[in-house]
């Protein structure tokens, strides 16, 4: 006798339950299933966290724009472009010498979508979101990321409609650098603050050979 | 409400092993739930208050063994099926004629 129900897999019939709903919700005329093909296609390929990455580059070369940010990140996010569903209330939170900041939604999955697309499956899934919150050295560890004991580390969880977006520090060694420059050393993983951002060094690496 | 989605704090989930990279979808019907999502939110068929509330209402074993997009796919049909856009049988009709395609 097989197992008919191995939990830790989709259950075998969930495409066609999907395909079903979608069948259903198509005959009604209540989908398109043409304009569900285009959104796939702007969450999968179009929108990503290169879009923070600029938000926080900008923020690197621009102390003006870096005030706006943290004091009312939803509109300074709003000028260059990047809103919308899930980023409709936004809190940018910076990351000094003295405090290191990392985000959960311990209730689900909230993330900001317009900043850096959709979270990856561990940011979702029951490890992260319920050790961050009461151990987030011993999570930074399995980042690869130590900090002194110094350091204050601040958990953010998001709430219903509120989004939370790490503005790391820049890189040393980066002085004069243009911002265009600088949006290459930004990783996602350090505008969730389970990373940092690149070094010059690494830029230089991935470029030489 | 503090269900079983209300993780924070909880031991014993285990390790969290980031991977180096991995892609948007895993699997198609993954992209397929998440268009479905929009696209029936879109169709002003639930809030995102109602489909978390959906979420939370799963039984905790299933919650807990089921895959992210299945909470999803659980939830557009539970929201569905009671506001009545939808019937369990229009959608068992449609899995079985599906079934019989193959």
């Amino acid at each position: 006798m097989s197992h008919d129900h191995d939990h830790t897999d989709p259950p075998a019939d969930i495409e066609l339950r999907v395909k079903a709903l979608e069948s259903v919700l198509a005959e009604k005329g209540l989908i398109d299933t043409g304009a569900l093909d285009e959104l796939i296609d702007i969450y999968e390929n179009k929108i990503g966290p290169r879009n923070g990455a600029r938000v926080v580059a900008k923020a690197w070369t621009d102390p003006d724009y870096k005030q706006r940010l943290l004091s009312d990140a939803t509109a300074a996010i709003k000028e260059l472009g990047f809103s919308g569903v899930q980023g409709e209330d936004m809190v940018v939170v910076e990351n000094t010498p003295d405090v290191h900041n990392m985000i959960v939604c311990t209730l689900c999955s909230c993330y900001p979508w317009p900043t850096l697309g959709l979270p990856p499956a561990w940011f979702k899934s029951a490890p992260y979101r319920s050790r961050v919150v009461i151990d987030p050295r011993g999570v930074l560890k399995e980042f690869g990321i130590s900090l002194s004991d110094e350091k204050e580390v601040r958990v953010w969880d998001s709430s219903a409609e509120l989004r939370y977006l790490v503005l790391p520090e820049r890189p040393a060694g980066t002085d004069g650098w243009h911002e265009d420059r600088l949006v290459d050393l930004v990783t996602r993983d350090s505008m969730i603050g389970v990373g940092f951002p690149k070094s010059s060094a690494d830029l230089h690496q991935q470029a030489g050979a | 409400m503090n269900g079983i989605h209300d993780l924070g704090g909880m031991h014993g989930h285990g390790p969290i092993n980031p991977p180096p990279v991995e892609p948007v979808f895993k699997h198609d019907w993954e992209r397929r739930i998440f268009a479905l999502f929009i696209g029936a939110f879109g169709g002003g068929h639930y809030n995102v208050d109602e489909f978390r509330h959906a979420i939370e209402r799963m039984d905790p074993a299933h919650y807990l063994l089921g895959s992210y997009y299945e909470h999803w796919l659980h939830a557009i049909e539970t929201l569905l099926l009671e506001k009545g856009v939808v019937t369990r049988e229009e959608l068992d009709r449609t899995m079985a004629t599906l079934k019989g395609g193959h």
